[in-house]
């Protein structure tokens, strides 16, 4: 599925949904060898206690997270690995190359782009008590899966 | 096939052992990887070690990957060896960059073990 970007307008957040979906699907799939199942939103409501986030800029500009409980991030690292996590800092490391990874996969799959939408380097942050705020003005495009029956939110907030 | 010495560049060190399992997966029997976290890394990595192939991430602080492929002809170990950069970066214009600083492959993340093996086999044991 791709999506030309030559003609960007402020519907955007519709028309790429399923896109964002697509990407999140295919990074967990292929990347943590697990099928998620999309939840409602209402199963992402829960404070997360980590979230890797990765910023865009350029023609598109905003920032990616992904958010998930403690317990959840082990276990995407886990399955990631194919072995036993030996400490935080590996587990940081896999969410934040998640996310990495289905920016990148959403971007490769809006033509148009070609290269002139680059990513930053992915920051995990870990602990509940935080608040996150970005400085995109446009609706974010939410996308919530359950995996292993865990919630895990993914959410792209983009600059108009 | 024989034995491989691989360099694999990437500044996640849980991609840099999700490459490596690949690598085997994928059938290549490996006999040693080294790993280095970016491109200026890599290069001091070069200098000390010969190796066969090497696997390198495009966007890493310090020093991308695309920096690394062309500075790489500058060490006297990896004259010849193959580049295959795997990276999220899957714009046309990345790739046609890579492969004219000198990358010999190139793979978009997310990937699975058969696109490595799509890759990497046929540029093992070949010169470029």
């Amino acid at each position: 599925m791709s999506v030309d970007t030559s003609a960007v307008v402020r519907s955007h957040e519709e028309n790429w949904q399923p896109i964002l979906e697509l990407a999140v699907e295919e990074v967990l799939e292929i990347m943590v060898g697990c099928r998620v199942k999309p939840a409602p939103k209402s199963e992402c409501k829960t404070s997360p206690e980590f979230t890797g986030m990765i910023g865009l800029a350029g023609s598109l500009c905003g920032v990616l997270t992904v958010s998930c409980s403690a317990e959840t991030a082990r276990q995407l690292a886990k399955c990631m690995l194919g072995d036993v996590v030996s400490s935080e800092d590996q587990v940081s490391d896999a969410l934040g190359e998640i996310c990495n990874m289905i920016a990148g996969n959403f971007k490769n799959k809006l033509t148009g782009l070609d290269g002139r939408c680059l990513l930053s380097v992915p920051t995990v942050i870990s602990g509940g008590e935080y608040q996150f705020r970005s400085l995109a003005d446009g609706d974010p495009l939410d996308v919530c899966v359950l995996f292993e029956e865990a919630p895990v939110s993914v959410r792209l907030e983009l600059h108009g | 096939m024989d034995k491989i010495r691989a360099l694999i560049v990437d500044d996640s060190s849980v991609m840099r052992k999700i490459i490596e399992r690949s690598l085997r997966q994928a059938g290549i029997d490996l006999e040693k990887v080294v790993e280095a976290g970016n491109g200026a890394e890599a290069l001091g990595v070069l200098r000390a070690n010969r190796v066969d192939l090497i696997l390198c991430d495009i966007n890493m602080p310090v020093m991308d990957g695309l920096e690394f492929v062309r500075q790489m002809a500058t060490v006297e170990n990896a004259k010849g060896v193959p580049v295959v950069m795997i990276t999220t970066e899957g714009s046309e214009s990345h790739v046609v960059q890579a492969l004219s600083c000198g990358a010999r492959g190139y793979i978009r993340k997310p990937f699975t073990p058969d696109q490595v093996k799509e890759h990497v086999v046929p540029l093992l044991g070949k010169k470029p």
